[in-house]
């Protein structure tokens, strides 16, 4: 690589993005292991929610105790309409998200009028009324036990069923809520937001509409988390409400801390931290407590939550930059490494 | 006359259940009011209340003193979780600190699996359990003394906030931080205080519940978020205003409960609580102020 183009890469050009999904894209050439692409795309599901998350949470600075709610109205939205009503599953995703949309417009233009915390307790009661709906409508939604038998997505005659094509399938989503997102941190409502930071009172004397601005990132969490939920219905075809519990927006916001709220990566470096540590903590603790049973494993995420916070607060990714900044230091030639990409990768080397 | 003794059980039920959450929302009230944080684990000190107090009971301690070690012990827990989580991230945003209270909710949850596992425990009530019968509705004292140990803490939180000189100072700290501040109260030794004392009652709050609705790792999340509803509802800044909201919300769930579905008595609470962020975001009972910007 030439420094020229690590420059570009730096300068958030579509660059980086690209040479990122090309090599994930590669992974299937290396590995074929089943195993593997059914965690690859679990991530992708996690990660596509979390991008609208950090991006509200890093730049909006809102908490939404939510997001279960939003991937669960796109997850039934999907069952319902293919399962029950045999609607070609794309329209359904669209319908879905324009109903997470308004949702959100309703459940958001009430509390972003208000200043402080608001939103953390509207959405988690929000949260809990729609899983409730999802447990008690159980004509529609098939209650606790659930709706089976939602059909596979498929696109031109294929039908996404294995593993591997789910992967690519997911992760084609997560590029471009990547490159859509970046859009928005770079446009108007993105510097509005960041002007927030210097000083809210002074944005809101300039004319900068903080209250629409934090509504319209709202709503687009929403929608990425109602596209992740519809997309994760028709890759498991079984669904039920538990599956969106609070505890799960919980784990959308530790997914987002530990990645770091201020970088969209973030939320990659983050889902995929969680859903490697959850496979390693339910596959060795039950070796060392044996007659451990339940939830157990929000302990630790609960410990990780609180140190990550206390002692690096803007997470992994400004730790990976900061590592590779003293790196390239010493080797003043390798520019390339600034590029939080190969930030990540070499995070995942250092491992 | 059917009807009227339905109500009144209704009746009831509502003003227990109000009367554990308004211990709650104090607490709650009490944490942000002095440090601006809203406490997600407020619910989790009434959970590690209940369940050590029943551990202690089937240790055979006698229960009055299981109660009163249990609320120490909690207060303690509180303390504990003021130092390390609170007091050494003090320095960071509001944000961070709501998120660290989150996660010190999921931990003490995680924590209480690890060690009572998921099961539901029960505790004796606290006297013997005749059920009382006025006007057709039956009454089981371990009820009068929800709503009775809850009316004397209260009232005993009252006179500490008003007539004592660390109670004055917490509410100095309320009032004004850096006035408080320039009088030489230190507000990092009153936020541990205020912790520690809304451990404290809401792990009393949580063994006054055990006897009645059994207890599990997971009660403290409901109870603390339904104690949210009602201070948010009271005006989050007004203790008394918290206790109303909170008798409020008891009353409503139990006869959403009783007169509709004991499922969607959630619903009916939560978007009660939705409602009121829409029309009186200051809460029911708040006096107009002048903090708008």
């Amino acid at each position: 690589m030439n420094s020229k183009s690590l420059k570009l890469i730096y300068n958030n050009s579509i660059l980086g993005p690209i040479i990122f999904f090309v090599l994930l894209f590669c992974v299937p050439l290396v590995s074929s292991s089943n195993y593997l692409f059914s965690i690859l795309t679990m991530v992708g599901f996690y990660a596509l929610v979390c991008i609208g998350l950090t991006t509200l949470t890093g730049y909006a600075g809102q908490i939404s105790l939510g997001h279960a709610a939003f991937y669960g109205i796109g997850a039934y939205s999907s069952a319902v309409l293919t399962g029950t009503y045999g609607l070609n599953p794309w329209v359904a995703i669209i319908i879905g998200a324009i109903i997470s949309a308004v949702v959100a417009l309703i459940v958001g233009i009430p509390t972003f009028k208000l200043k402080g915390y608001y939103l953390a307790l509207a959405t988690l009661g929000f949260g809990i009324i729609v899983y409730t709906l999802f447990k008690e409508l159980s004509t529609i939604t098939g209650g606790s036990n659930g709706f089976f038998g939602i059909p596979p997505i498929s696109l031109f005659g294929f039908e996404f069923i294995t593993d591997t094509s789910y992967f690519y399938l997911i992760w084609i989503f997560v590029f471009f809520a990547i490159l859509f997102t970046r859009n928005i941190i770079h446009s108007r409502i993105g510097r509005g937001l960041r002007s927030i930071e210097g000083s809210e009172i002074a944005a809101d004397a300039v004319g900068v509409n903080l209250m629409n601005y934090k509504l319209q990132i709202f709503v687009l969490s929403a929608i990425f988390a109602s596209v992740s939920g519809s997309l994760l219905a028709h890759y498991v075809s079984f669904i039920n409400p538990d599956l969106f519990v609070a505890n799960t927006s919980i784990f959308f916001l530790i997914m987002v801390i530990m990645g770091g709220k201020g970088n969209i990566w973030g939320s990659i470096v983050g889902a995929a931290m969680y859903v490697l540590l959850d496979e390693i903590l339910k596959h060795y603790v039950p070796m060392l407590l044996p007659n451990v049973g339940g939830q157990f494993e929000i302990v630790f995420f609960g410990i990780l939550l609180v140190l990550t916070l206390i002692y690096m607060p803007d997470g992994l990714v400004p730790r990976f930059e900061k590592l590779i900044s003293k790196f390239k230091k010493k080797t003043p030639t390798n520019g390339a490494l600034q590029s939080t990409i190969s930030a990540n990768a070499t995070g995942g080397d250092n491992k | 006359m059917e009807v009227l003794s339905q109500m009144m059980q209704l009746l009831f039920s509502g003003l227990t259940l109000g009367a554990i959450y308004a211990l709650i929302a104090v607490g709650f009230v009490v944490i942000y009011n002095v440090t601006g944080i809203l406490n997600f684990a407020q619910g989790e000190f009434a959970m590690l209340g209940a369940l050590t107090c029943i551990s202690l009971v089937n240790m055979n301690v006698p229960l009055w003193l299981a109660i009163i070690l249990s609320i120490v012990i909690v207060a303690a827990i509180g303390g504990i979780f003021e130092r390390t989580a609170l007091h050494t991230a003090r320095k960071s945003s509001v944000t961070t600190l709501i998120i660290i209270t989150i996660g010190v909710s999921i931990a003490l949850r995680g924590l209480a699996i690890l060690i009572w596992g998921t099961q539901v425990q029960t505790l004796p009530p606290f006297t013997d359990n005749t059920p009382i019968s006025i006007l057709d509705a039956v009454l089981l004292p371990q009820n009068i003394w929800a709503v009775g140990i809850s009316v004397v803490i209260l009232i005993l939180m009252m006179y500490f906030f008003n007539y004592t000189f660390v109670g004055k100072s917490l509410t100095a700290c309320v009032v004004n931080p850096f006035a408080a501040r320039l009088m030489g109260i230190n507000p990092e030794k009153m936020s541990l205080f205020a912790v520690i004392v809304s451990a404290g009652v809401g792990a009393l709050a949580g063994t006054v519940i055990a006897p009645i609705s059994g207890a599990t790792y997971d009660m403290g999340m409901m109870l603390g978020i339904k104690a949210f509803v009602a201070a948010v509802i009271g005006g989050l800044t007004n203790a008394p205003a918290a206790i109303a909201g909170a008798f409020l919300i008891g009353i409503l769930e139990a006869f959403t409960e009783g007169l509709w579905s004991s499922g969607l008595k959630d619903v009916v609470t939560f978007s009660f609580l939705l409602l009121i962020l829409f029309v009186k975001p200051e809460g029911l009972f708040a006096k107009a102020s002048g903090k708008r910007v």
